[in-house]
């Protein structure tokens, strides 16, 4: 069964927490990666390789500028 | 027919580097871009660089491998092959072996350089092995030399913080035991683009995420194959000196790599990223510092444009 968006949220979180030290908690939907969260364009590679990883879903380059909040994220991975 | 005694194995005999005196920091590079030492630190781990003047790619290699002959108590008259790893020369005839080995004083040697980018004193380092075990020659030097700043957009934020200048030498000569593991290279002619120079009248390009998702992701496995080839284990590696590109992308390689006991070189810090100088640069500048101990084994491992890669095990001298 596919992951809800509650489970990929808390993956996510945790995640991003491993990489870059922000808070899970902070990791809510409408944070944009840059202005709310602070993390950098060579950050955002790391989340994308650890989510391949973690959900089986493959975020490209060309893509993974296109996702600016952590909602744009949640919504690709559950395709 | 017949063929020469084949040396049982090869080793780097001796180091030696040279770095331009001009050092650009970051507040230098602040004050003609939109950038700062905070954002230069956090994204590639680089305070300051090195920047050529009156300095070609030649003069730098002529200055290091100057350096590594008279560190390994070496004259002219004992290399029979030279070799330069670069990708920035001003022109591309003649190459620049050539005209080092003349400066040096080396008499008609084998001479030609080596375009692998970034990872072309690994390609250098295997060729002058190979070389040095089949016969070909005897004891040869080889250098990486690189001026990018003369192919970086001084206004590009996203490459001007990061390229910088300097050479680093290397003397490889016959040995009874093997001082030069296997290479392990290749490349990944796909992502042609993601480093490159489209023409003659313009400046370097890198598609930074691409790189380093690559960097990141799939050479670890080649610092590994490079460790099991040679019948090493990460944890008997006293140094990993990977192309200085990106401090997180050694550190990210690093913490694959499980090297535990091993110095990893974080000489990107002060040198900035001199694409084929980068690991003689600083595995000399380690040797020399203290930091490693002549004997033990580094672990060597170029990537770059191409893109290409190549890593092996050696002996430091």
């Amino acid at each position: 069964m596919a992951a809800t968006e509650q489970e990929i949220l808390a993956g996510l979180g945790k995640i991003i927490n491993e990489i870059t030290g922000i808070p899970a908690s902070e990791v809510t939907p409408e944070k944009s990666f840059v202005d709310d969260l602070d993390i950098d364009s060579l950050s955002m590679v790391e989340i994308a390789v650890a989510a391949q990883d973690e959900f089986g879903v493959e975020i490209p380059d060309d893509q993974l500028k296109n996702l600016k909040t952590v909602k744009d994220v949640l919504t690709f991975i559950q395709g | 027919m017949r063929i020469p005694d084949i040396a049982p194995g090869a080793k780097v005999l001796a180091l030696g580097h040279y770095q331009p005196a001009h050092v650009v920091t970051n507040d230098d590079l602040a004050k003609t871009m939109e950038t700062n030492d905070e954002w230069i630190q956090s994204r590639v781990g680089i305070k300051e660089r090195r920047v050529a003047q009156e300095e070609s790619v030649e003069d730098m290699a002529t200055i290091a491998g100057g350096k590594a002959l008279a560190a390994g108590g070496l004259s002219p008259e004992d290399i029979d092959l030279v070799i330069v790893a670069t990708c920035t020369l001003e022109t591309q005839i003649p190459n620049a072996s050539a005209v080092v080995a003349h400066r040096l004083g080396i008499k008609s040697p084998g001479a030609f350089d080596v375009n692998a980018a970034c990872a072309g004193f690994c390609y250098a380092l295997a060729t002058a092995s190979a070389a040095v075990r089949g016969g070909a020659a005897r004891n040869v030097l080889v250098i990486g030399s690189e001026k990018l700043s003369q192919w970086v957009d001084w206004t590009d934020r996203s490459t001007a913080v990061i390229f910088a200048d300097g050479a680093g030498a290397a003397v490889v000569g016959p040995s009874e035991t093997p001082g030069i593991g296997p290479v392990v290279w290749g490349s990944s002619g796909d992502k042609f683009d993601a480093i490159e120079i489209k023409d003659r009248a313009d400046f370097l390009h890198q598609e930074g995420q691409t790189v380093f998702r690559w960097a990141t992701t799939a050479l670890h496995p080649v610092a590994l194959e490079a460790c099991a080839r040679a019948g090493v284990e990460p944890s008997e590696l006293s140094a990993f000196v990977p192309h200085q590109a990106n401090l997180r992308i050694v550190e990210a390689i690093a913490r694959k790599l499980g090297a535990d006991k091993a110095v990893v070189a974080r000489d990107i810090v002060h040198a900035g990223n001199t694409s084929a100088a980068s690991i003689p640069l600083a595995l000399s500048r380690m040797l020399e510092r203290g930091e490693v101990r002549s004997g033990g084994l580094a672990l060597v491992l170029g990537f770059g444009a191409g893109l290409t890669y190549a890593g092996q095990v050696i002996e430091i001298p």
